[in-house]
C-alpha cells in the first residue's frame, strides 16, 4: 500500500459514516498482548546480538567462560568502565589479515547467489505448472511441495551422500547406461553444495512464487496471445513483471540462509569449499575461539543485513495489501 | 498453442517432483537394505529396524527430541498467536517496526548466528544449558513462523464478526475464545505442527545451546552422518521421514474436512433465511 493510499484510508476513518468504530483506547490487556511476544523477542533475539557485538570486541582467554575482560555488574560500575576500556577491535583486523575469511565471505556470497538463480530456473517451472493446473489438483500439488519442507532438512541432505557417492546410486545407474566409464566425483566438490542448496531451499522458492502466480489474471495472457504476441514473449511481457513480487520474495527467503549454511557445506562439500557459516561453525567448537567467531557473525550480519530489511519491507507490503 | 503449453507445464512438474521425492524415495527404499554396504541391493530385510529398537542411546536422543519440541511448539504458539494478532490488529504503536522486524528476521537469520547470539546470551546470565536452553531457543525462531502462519488466516477473516460480539457487550478476552479462535484455529494447529517439525529438525541452533546432558536426535544423526552412511541411520531416517508424512497429511485431510462442513452449514443457514 502506498503512502496515499494509507492517508486516503485514514481520512476516509476520520468521516462520519464509515463502517469502521471510532479506535478503542488500548486497554490494560491491550498492552500486555503487545508487550510478552515484543519482551521475549527482545530478550531472546535482539538482547543477543548486543552480546555477540561485545564479546567480538573482546580477547580469548584461557577461562570460563572462554572470553576476556567479563563484565560485572555486582562489582561497581569502575569494573564496567575498565572492560569497556578493554574493548578492541583485534579481532577485526585479524579478520582482513588472515585470507581465509574473507574467501570464505565472497565464496558463501557466490556460491549462495549461483544456488539461488538455479533454484529460480528450477522452480519457475514448477510453480507456473501448479499455478495452470487443473483446480481441483491444486490443492494436492501444494502439498506435495510442501511436504519435503516438513521433512528434517538434515535426512534431505543425508539422502545425496548415498546418491552422490563414488560408488552411489547416481555413478552405478550411468555406468549402467554406459554414459560414463569413469565414475564421477561429485560428493566432497562445490557442485554437490549447489545440488544440496537448491534441492533443500526449492519449495522456499516454489511456495511464495505460485502464490502469486495463482492469482494471475490469465485473461491478460490471453488478450495478448488474441493480439498475436507469441508465449515466449507473452512470458518475458507479462508473466515475469507481474509475478516479480513472488520471484523476489523467493529469492530472498533462499539467498539470505544459504549464505550462513553450514549442514549442506559440511557434508556434501569438500575441503575446500569455503562457507562462512563453516568456518564460523569450526572457529566455535574447534578452535574454540568465541571473540573471532563473534566477530565472524557481526560481519556476517553486516553482510546480510541489506537484503535482510528488503526482504522484511517487501513482507511488509505484501501483508498491507492483503488487509 | 494451448495444448503445447500445459504439455510443457505437465513435464516441468513430474520433473520437478521427481527431483524433490526422488533422493527421499531411495533412502527409504535402501533401510530395507539386507546389506549392509548402503548402494549395494542384499535383498529385503526389516533387521535395521530391530537394531534399532536396541539402540538406548539413540532412543533416549528421541525422547529428548520429542519432549523439547512439544513444549518449545507449545510456547512458540502461544507466543506466536499473539504477535500476529499485534501485528494484524494492534494498528500503530510506538516500536511497530522493530517489533515486525524481530518477527521476519528470524525467518531468514542463517541459523549459526540465532544459534551463536542464544548461547552468548545463556553464558552471559550464567545459566546452565541443556534441556530448558534449547527449548527456550527453539520456540524464540519457531515463534515468528507460528506467527506468520497465523497472521495470514487473521487477514482473510471478517472483522465484523468481533466487531458485532463486542457490541453486542462480549469482553474482549471472551470475544477472543468464542469468536476468533475458532476461526484461526486451522492456522493455530498448523502453526503447531510447523513449530514442533521444525523443533523435531534443527541440529545447528541445538548443537550451539545443548550442554552436556541433553543430546537431541539431530546431533546424534549428525555425529553418525559424519562417519557415513549407515543403513541404521536410513532406517532412523525412513521412520522420521514416515511420521511426519502422516501427521501432516491427517491435518491437512481434517482441515479441509472442516471447511467442507463450515460451507455446508453456511450454505444451510442462507437457505433458511
Amino acid at each position: 500500500m502506498t503512502s496515499v493510499d494509507r492517508t486516503s484510508v485514514a481520512t476516509t476513518a476520520a468521516g462520519s459514516d464509515i463502517p469502521r468504530p471510532p479506535r478503542r483506547r488500548r486497554s490494560a490487556g491491550g498492552w500486555l498482548l503487545i508487550a510478552l511476544p515484543y519482551a521475549w523477542l527482545i530478550v531472546f533475539f535482539l538482547a543477543p546480538f548486543f552480546i555477540v557485538f561485545k564479546i567480538s570486541l573482546s580477547e580469548i582467554a584461557v577461562a570460563i567462560p572462554p572470553y576476556l575482560p567479563t563484565i560485572d555488574l555486582a562489582e561497581g560500575w569502575s569494573n564496567v568502565v575498565d572492560a569497556v576500556g578493554a574493548f578492541s577491535l583485534e579481532n577485526y583486523i585479524w579478520l582482513t589479515q588472515d585470507d581465509l575469511y574473507w574467501k570464505s565471505y565472497l565464496s558463501s556470497v557466490k556460491i549462495a547467489a549461483t544456488s539461488t538463480l538455479i533454484t529460480l530456473i528450477i522452480g519457475y517451472p514448477i510453480a507456473y505448472g501448479m499455478a495452470r493446473a487443473p483446480r481441483e489438483w491444486r490443492a494436492t500439488l501444494l502439498m506435495l511441495v510442501i511436504l519435503p519442507f516438513w521433512t528434517s532438512f538434515l535426512i534431505r541432505v543425508y539422502a545425496w551422500i548415498g546418491i552422490l557417492k563414488n560408488e552411489g546410486l547416481l555413478n552405478q545407474a550411468l555406468l549402467w547406461i554406459g554414459v560414463i566409464d569413469q565414475p564421477l566425483t561429485i560428493l566432497n566438490t562445490n557442485i554437490a553444495v549447489y545440488i544440496g542448496i537448491v534441492y533443500s531451499y526449492l519449495p522456499f522458492l516454489v511456495l511464495p512464487l505460485y502464490a502469486n502466480l495463482e492469482k494471475l489474471d490469465i485473461s491478460l495472457l490471453e488478450a495478448a496471445g488474441d493480439l498475436g504476441c507469441p508465449p515466449w514473449r507473452t512470458f518475458w511481457t507479462i508473466t515475469v513483471p507481474l509475478s516479480m513480487p513472488g520471484i523476489i520474495a523467493g529469492c530472498f527467503l533462499v539467498f539470505i540462509p544459504a549464505v550462513g549454511e553450514f549442514v549442506i557445506p559440511d557434508l556434501l562439500g569438500g575441503s575446500d569449499t569455503l562457507m562462512i557459516g563453516k568456518t564460523l561453525w569450526t572457529e566455535f567448537f574447534t578452535n574454540r575461539d568465541w571473540p573471532v567467531s563473534s566477530a565472524v557473525a557481526v560481519i556476517l550480519l553486516l553482510i546480510l543485513v541489506v537484503p535482510i530489511v528488503l526482504f522484511q519491507n517487501q513482507q511488509q507490503k505484501a501483508m498491507e495489501k492483503s488487509q | 498453442m494451448r495444448k503445447g503449453a500445459s504439455w510443457f507445464n505437465v513435464t516441468s512438474l513430474v520433473l520437478g517432483f521427481a527431483f524433490l521425492y526422488l533422493p527421499i524415495v531411495l533412502l527409504v527404499i535402501y533401510s530395507f537394505n539386507e546389506s549392509r554396504l548402503v548402494t549395494v541391493w542384499g535383498g529385503f530385510s526389516t533387521k535395521w529396524y530391530v537394531e534399532l529398537l536396541s539402540n538406548q542411546q539413540l532412543l533416549d536422543a528421541a525422547w529428548v527430541t520429542v519432549r523439547v519440541a512439544f513444549f518449545s511448539a507449545t510456547l512458540a504458539t502461544a507466543l506466536g498467536t499473539l504477535a500476529a494478532i499485534v501485528l494484524a490488529r494492534s494498528g500503530r504503536f510506538v516500536g511497530r517496526t522493530l517489533f515486525s522486524g524481530m518477527v521476519y528476521a528470524p525467518l531468514v537469520m542463517p541459523e549459526v548466528i540465532l544459534g551463536l547470539s542464544l548461547l552468548l546470551l545463556f553464558v552471559a546470565v550464567d545459566q546452565a544449558r541443556g534441556f530448558w536452553t534449547i527449548m527456550i531457543a527453539h520456540t524464540t525462531f519457531a515463534m515468528c513462523y507460528v506467527a506468520v502462519v497465523v497472521q495470514s488466516r487473521l487477514a482473510g477473516f471478517d472483522r465484523a464478526l468481533e466487531e458485532a460480539a463486542q457490541d453486542l457487550g462480549c469482553p474482549p478476552l471472551r470475544t477472543f475464545f468464542s469468536v476468533t479462535l475458532p476461526i484461526i484455529l486451522p492456522g493455530v494447529i498448523a502453526g503447531w505442527m510447523l513449530a514442533f517439525t521444525l523443533s523435531l529438525d534443527d541440529l545447528v541452533i541445538a548443537s550451539f545451546t545443548t550442554g552436556p546432558e541433553a543430546t537431541t536426535l539431530p546431533m546424534k544423526i549428525y555425529s553418525q552422518v559424519r562417519l557415513g552412511v549407515t543403513p541404521e541411520i536410513n532406517a532412523v531416517c525412513t521412520i522420521l521421514v514416515g511420521l511426519v508424512t502422516v501427521i501432516v497429511v491427517t491435518a491437512s485431510i481434517v482441515t479441509k474436512r472442516q471447511e467442507v462442513l463450515k460451507e455446508r452449514d453456511m450454505r444451510q443457514a442462507e437457505a433458511q433465511a
